[in-house]
């Protein structure tokens, strides 16, 4: 048996949490990139600090690519239940490496090839090594450079001292003596195009694009409580201090969290929390506190599968709905979606922008496996990150509610100005104080839902339309599940097809009915059971879509599992 | 400074005649008067309840927030802007009931606030249920054979967690309040005062009378910066202290301890967005 790969390449390195595939997917993501090649990584693990199953898909190839594929072309097996952890993704063309005691029990009829690892490791001193022989290896089927990979070693063990990266080096160099007999042997040859280009693009994944967005919103602080997948986001944040003026505080619970942040925005800094679905729900008092106060807060929930502790460590699109309808009350809202590592960023800003025109919660709809997968990407638009200043002087008759046209009364923080600035969260008069006079009631909920939403509706992010606008079929999706579709798409070439990617959940683009009324026949992705962004289009502009697709199970969609079912849709229409 | 300037002309008061909170309101716009903080610069934060609504009857910045979320709030007020006075005013209900957590960790975090805490034994707001301090066999619509649970001791609790400010006071002598509420505000540092306050319509046992008679002001030989001492005092309850149990002013606060204060003092909401520092990162992320 032997594969030759020329365009697209898939490798899957699994084992158990605490052996080190992070390191393994880290080594290889630059060593790709570096090499000239477009690269893209996802991972899926257990909640558990050491032991049972993780895997980590590492796709290579000489087109862009942004999403995650079921197929497997090398296995890389660290552990002896590597490969029953992922049998339904293995076909008779998945060549497996691993090392003799995690192949023996290996059913006949696997394309096995094994290699000689840990032996190699105990000779430079200890299986701990086994991991970069192991990058080594894959790194020489991938035809990358011996000083590339060094290079990388070097970057990445600096900090552990000369002695560590030398033998690091030395594995490495293993590694590509086992790569480079692997390679003659036939049983595999990987061919790509390579563009030397890509080597000066950027590499990041889903949670630093969401963080630099972040930044350049200008956000100065940030309080929150770890939790999975939110909490990579909350580690970068909290890196950033020194640099961006930040203030990042991991709060007693999510509710201090969330209520130190709009104490923040009150007090002049932009703020933000990160949170998941949990602890999110935990929050949902103080999102209405950012209503009735008119007190911006930027919250970005990382979903995962629920309810309550759920699948602490897998993707969905669940909590679209508790993101829609947290808090009590009535009062503006904004929901974003980034389904690509671009719209991370631009989106991230943006909220902070609108978060504080606005004065209101915005929020950004992330998952797990957005937050953690990494690919290259040209840039990011820096050019574009400009930052209005909404905060006033106040003077003495300062009325931090005073009745607007468009809701929104200009707002003033403590200290700047000869003003008093009075945020209640009981109802309250143009002033600030409590009141239950009813007619200043009703006008209070008019300013805070019906006057800003008007407009913040007229401001909605359109949906990206990818493929011609002249469809028959539009293919319908949210957030994070934007490569994955738009792969599929490309895999059909079927120019009756086109694919309608929303970012912005809330408000929807007032055209929103109008382009999905031009399909014949329309079909949406999500992952969750009960059609969540389907039944809020369908509450917001009438529109019931044909099909829907959905995903449950805390696995993100392939593209096959994409591919085949929009065949299957064309096929019966 | 004359106290008149935090008077609000025309706040429709919503305490009942003879509630402990008036002389509170008083007592705290006096100590503030004397201390010559502006209303400009001074944030009064608070949650739910009788003593939440405070800040709606002093001049002054006011976040009035959540039931039992005073803090948060509060903490974050001073961190963005530590040039700010920052006082805190919650109920036994609001600061040691729904908010207990807040309380515990800010105790540990120990921002430059003061947070007044009126402590009337009893939830007045929601008409008579037992608060964290109500007293034991304490009889209510919701506790009807009587409270058993024991009571919540914030100076212990606070003491045990060393504090850097805790005090105790009583509403009905303004004098000695007011004094113990400046020495608060200046403290550097957390600092918790506990304010004894009868309410005249739902706890017909702690009464004016009640406090009076079951007070009184610790010793001049009490040595504020022994922490066994102050713990040992704090545990009294056949007549309860009144004054300072306890000052550990050595603590740094946590806005001193924050790296963005480190050289620049200035409050970081003024602070310029520096776009080059996101090009530095941006670029990082093509290298190695």
């Amino acid at each position: 048996m032997s594969g030759i790969y020329s365009k697209d390449f898939s490798i899957v390195i699994c084992g158990e949490a605490g052996q080190g595939i992070q390191t393994v997917e880290s080594i290889l993501i630059q060593a790709i990139k570096m090499g000239g090649y477009h690269v893209f990584s996802s991972k899926e693990y257990m909640s558990r600090v050491r032991g049972g199953e993780n895997s980590t898909e590492i796709r290579i190839s000489s087109k862009r690519i942004t999403a995650y594929v079921d197929r497997i072309d090398l296995l890389l097996a660290l552990s002896e239940g590597a490969v029953d952890h992922l049998k339904q993704r293995i076909s008779s063309e998945t060549l497996i490496l691993g090392d003799n005691q995690h192949l023996n029990s290996v059913l006949e009829g696997y394309n096995t090839l094994k290699i000689p690892l840990l032996a190699r490791a105990q000779q430079l001193g200890g299986p701990i090594f086994s991991n970069v022989i192991a990058a080594g290896v894959i790194s020489k089927i991938l035809n990358i450079p011996l000083g590339v990979f060094e290079d990388i070693i070097r970057g990445m063990f600096l900090r552990k001292g000369e002695n560590i990266v030398k033998k690091d080096i030395e594995a490495g160099k293993k590694g590509y003596e086992i790569g480079e007999e692997l390679i003659q042997s036939g049983r595999i040859k990987v061919q790509l195009e390579r563009d030397p280009k890509i080597t000066d693009e950027l590499l990041l994944n889903g949670t630093e694009a969401v963080g630099m967005g972040c930044l350049a919103g200008n956000c100065k602080f940030m309080s929150s409580y770890p939790m999975t997948p939110s909490t990579p986001l909350q580690m970068f944040m909290a890196g950033k201090g020194e640099d961006f003026n930040l203030i990042f505080e991991q709060a007693e619970d999510e509710i201090a969290a969330i209520n130190m942040s709009i104490g923040a925005f009150y007090a002049g800094a932009r703020s933000m929390v990160a949170t998941s679905g949990s602890g999110f729900a935990l929050m949902g008092e103080a999102v209405g506190l950012s209503g009735i106060t008119e007190t911006p807060v930027v919250v970005y929930v990382g979903q995962r599968p629920g309810p309550a502790v759920g699948l602490p460590t897998r993707t969905s699109q669940e909590d679209l709905n508790l993101t829609l309808y947290s808090g009590p009350g009535e009062f503006a809202r904004i929901i974003f979606a980034p389904g690509k590592l671009e719209d991370a960023f631009k989106l991230a800003h943006a909220a902070f922008n609108l978060a504080d025109k606005y004065q209101i919660p915005v929020f950004i709809l992330s998952d797990q496996y957005f937050a953690e997968c990494y690919y290259n990407l040209p840039s990011l638009d820096l050019d574009g990150v400009k930052n209005e200043d909404y905060i006033i002087k106040t003077s003495k008759d300062y009325k931090r509610y005073q009745f607007t046209e468009g809701g929104v009364s200009p707002r003033g923080i403590p200290g700047f100005g000869e003003g008093l600035v009075v945020a209640d969260a009981d109802e309250h008069d143009e002033e600030g104080h409590i009141t239950e006079n009813l007619q200043i009631r009703a006008k209070m909920v008019d300013k805070r839902i019906r006057r800003k939403m008007e407009t913040i509706r007229r401001e909605a992010i359109s949906p990206e339309l990818i493929g011609s606008d002249d469809y028959d079929v539009l293919v319908i999706g949210w957030g994070s599940t934007y490569g994955t579709l738009k792969e599929a798409l490309n895999n059909l070439d079927d120019n009756r097809i086109s694919f309608l990617h929303f970012k912005q959940l809330y408000p929807l683009d007032p055209d929103t009915q109008s382009i999905l009324k031009k399909a014949f026949k329309t079909i949406i992705f999500e992952n969750n059971a009960t059609a969540q962004f389907a039944n809020l289009i369908k509450l917001e502009t009438g529109f019931e879509i044909d099909k829907k697709v959905l995903k449950y199970d805390g696995m993100p969609f392939s593209v096959e599992e994409v591919t085949k079912t929009l065949e299957k849709f064309m096929g019966e229409l | 400074m004359d106290a008149k300037v935090f008077d609000m002309e025309g706040a429709d008061v919503a305490w009942c005649p003879g509630c402990g909170n008036f002389s509170i309101l008083q007592t705290l716009k006096n100590a503030l008067a004397e201390l010559e903080i502006k209303p400009q610069e001074l944030v009064l934060v608070s949650g739910i309840g009788q003593a939440g609504k405070l800040p709606h009857y002093l001049k002054s910045n006011v976040f009035n927030g959540l039931h039992g979320r005073s803090l948060p709030p509060a903490v974050a007020i001073k961190a963005v802007n530590p040039e700010l006075t920052v006082i805190d005013v919650s109920g036994d209900g609001c600061m040691y009931g729904e908010g207990g957590n807040h309380f515990i960790h800010n105790i540990r975090r120990n921002p430059d606030i003061t947070n007044l805490v009126h402590n009337n034994m009893v939830y007045g707001l929601t008409k008579g249920q037992a608060s964290p301090t109500s007293r034991s066999h304490f009889k209510t619509n919701l506790q009807v054979e009587g409270v058993f649970l024991e009571p919540f001791n914030p100076l212990s609790v606070a003491i045990s967690l060393n504090a850097s400010f805790v005090a105790r006071a009583f509403s009905g002598d303004m004098e000695q309040t007011k004094e113990i509420i400046k020495k608060a505000i200046k403290h550097k540092g957390y600092a918790i005062v506990d304010i004894f306050q009868p309410c005249v319509t739902f706890n017909k046992i702690n009464t004016f009378q009640w406090f009076r008679e079951n007070t009184y002001y610790l010793e001049d030989s009490h040595d504020p910066y022994d922490i066994n001492q102050a713990f040992k005092k704090s545990m009294e309850t056949d007549k309860f202290p009144l004054g300072i149990f306890y000052m550990n002013p050595s603590k740094k606060t946590f806005e001193e301890n924050l790296a963005v204060y480190a050289g620049d003092k200035s409050p970081i909401y003024q602070r310029e967005f520096d776009l080059n520092k996101l090009k530095a990162l941006m670029e990082s992320k093509r290298r190695i």
